[in-house]
């Protein structure tokens, strides 16, 4: 697979450390209410579909950068790369 | 309703044509010779839906079937359907690379293995069909004294489980496999782990006994027919909607490997798991070269010998999330690296062909055989790659299960609230990191 690094171009997959749905970007807060509840599902609870996944991947040896690949399950066509970064940022993980 | 059958035994009719349930044996291969082989008949009924079961087991892969055939067996249960998206035995249980053993480190896994080790040696007796179990030894090479010391525990933990293993020193796998790269700079030979009664079955085989001795027992085995979705009212589950309608059941066991996420989405549920492909190849025929099975320890190769001749070799899954059964090429070429390391003669064989199985990855690379929150919803799934082996103890506890409504005694373990209580069975210590496992 060729995921096409929103900075870097085209880079084989090789180069990539897969972690897994982007989702995890989504880490709860320790200290709000039902926090242990919430944590078991991030860290152990997963959508895993078969058809579009939104994805992280870790660029380690390139940039370092973490991105988000939207790829399709079944077909493996990835339709969508970005950085992570601002991914997060998007979602109002980081200001 | 049709009447449930139980006809077991080969019975001559008046006409002079053998009863339907034959029963396989010597004298029957002659007699079949002689009459020109006009007798054989199906192995199995290929059943149509009917309006209700009282377990309808989802997915005819080996676990299923053999789901079935325990509960029909053992427990006694009747009214017992197999629901199958496609054709019995297309998903991993003819996909995998058929090697059986039970030589896990952890008190969780280890009983449930050698459980199902023994069960494997009875197994053709039993549902009277030839699987060619064949327990021709494995061994698992180390390279570094660490690795040494890792496997020493390991066979210790299977002695005291009641399986068998030895530590074997360079010369004896020296004696057994002189070929091998023994003296490899980086990662040399130091010895390896065997357990001899470990081996490898012929995989279809089992799919095909169990259907056919399930089906004796009068379940119906009904291919074709794909879940779609759960009925489900006031918590109970009440049957599954399929591409063929409607089917009733008083309890319902989800057994779909790979598939584990999307059927149990159709009750609302989301798993401790990911699917990711793992991919096999097999050489063109060879001189007899491997009389047993082998893992390097140094890399992500593992290889046997099937009876055709060509080398069986598999390594390590592709890493990501997929559903499509086909992997890519960075692992063919370091399952191929993996094996010129450990036995630069095989450079000049080549890949006849390869194909991939989707893997249900649980987070601790341990399975779930479990009850649900949803009465009459029992699940069985998060095999990993490793599901062969289990597949008689998985049948079996799975029936034990479904039957008592309390799990056998070697799968208490296996539960779906351990992540959350902290309990889990992680042989690797990776966390939950399912491409890790
Ligand atoms: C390449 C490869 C090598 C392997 N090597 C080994 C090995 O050497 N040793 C070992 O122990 N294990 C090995 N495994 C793992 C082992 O094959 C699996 O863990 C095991 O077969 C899974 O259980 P099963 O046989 O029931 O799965 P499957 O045969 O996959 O059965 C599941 C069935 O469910 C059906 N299904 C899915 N969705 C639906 C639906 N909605 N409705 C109805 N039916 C549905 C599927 O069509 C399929 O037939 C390997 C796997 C692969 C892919």
């Amino acid at each position: 697979m060729i995921i096409n690094h929103p900075l870097l171009g085209p880079r084989d997959s090789q180069e990539f450390v897969y972690l897994g749905d982007a989702a995890l970007i989504h880490r709860p807060d320790g200290m709000a209410d039902g926090s242990l509840d919430k944590f078991i599902d991030y860290a152990y609870l997963r959508d895993n579909p078969a058809g579009e996944h939104r994805e992280l991947w870790y660029h380690e040896q390139g940039d370092r950068s973490w991105l988000v690949v939207t790829r399709n399950t079944v077909t493996h066509e990835i339709t969508a790369v970005e950085l992570a970064r601002d991914v997060a940022r998007r979602e109002g993980r980081s200001k | 309703m049709k009447a449930q059958s139980f006809r077991l035994r080969p019975i001559l009719t008046q006409d002079g044509t053998w009863e339907y349930h034959m029963r396989y044996s010597g004298f029957r291969v002659i007699a079949e010779a002689l009459t020109g082989h006009k007798g054989w008949k199906p192995a199995w009924r290929d059943a149509a839906p009917q309006a209700a079961y009282d377990y309808i087991i989802v997915g005819g892969g080996g676990h299923g079937l053999a789901t079935a055939y325990y509960l029909a067996k053992e427990f006694k249960q009747a009214r017992i359907a197999v629901v199958e998206k496609g054709w019995i035995g297309g998903g991993n249980v003819g996909r995998n690379t058929t090697i059986v053993r039970s030589n896990y480190l952890l008190d969780g896994n280890q009983p449930f293995y050698e459980f199902s080790m023994k069960l494997w040696e009875g197994l053709e007796q039993d549902f009277n069909y030839n699987a060619m179990v064949s327990q021709r030894g494995i061994i698992n090479l180390f390279h570094t004294d660490g690795q040494r010391d890792a496997y020493t525990r390991r066979g210790n933990a299977m002695i005291m489980h009641g399986a068998d293993a030895e530590l074997l020193n360079k010369e004896q796998v020296r004696k057994m496999y002189p070929y091998l790269n023994f003296d490899n700079a980086r990662f040399p030979i130091k010895g390896a782990l065997m357990q001899r009664r470990g081996g490898t079955v012929r995989h279809d085989a089992v799919a095909w006994g169990y259907a056919r001795g399930a089906d004796q027992r009068g379940v119906d085995i009904i291919q074709n027919c794909e879940v779609l979705g759960m009925r489900i009212e006031n918590g109970r589950v009440l049957g599954v909607e399929t591409s063929r309608g409607f089917i009733g059941a008083k309890k319902v066991g989800v057994a779909v490997a790979g598939s584990s996420s999307k059927v149990m989405a159709g009750a609302g549920m989301r798993l401790p798991m990911e699917s990711h492909v793992l991919q096999a190849f097999v050489s063109e025929g060879l001189k007899p070269l491997i009389d047993g099975v082998m893992t390097y320890g140094a890399g992500h190769f593992y290889v046997s010998q099937s009876d055709k001749a060509g080398l069986v070799v598999g390594g390590d899954i592709d890493g990501y999330n997929t559903y499509a059964q086909r992997g890519n090429l960075p692992v063919v070429e370091d399952v191929a690296e993996g094996g010129m390391s450990l036995m630069p003669m095989i450079g000049r064989a080549r890949l006849l062909r390869m194909w991939g199985g989707i893997m249900d990855m649980s987070m601790d690379g341990s399975p779930i055989i479990d009850k649900t929150h949803i009465a009459g919803l029992y699940f069985n799934g998060g095999w990993c790659y490793g599901g062969f082996k289990a597949t008689p103890a998985s049948g079996f506890v799975f029936a034990h299960l479904l039957a008592k409504d309390t799990p056998h005694s070697t799968a208490t373990a296996y539960r779906f609230d351990r992540f959350a209580k902290g309990l889990m069975i992680d042989e690797k210590g990776q966390g939950a990191q399912p491409n890790l496992h």
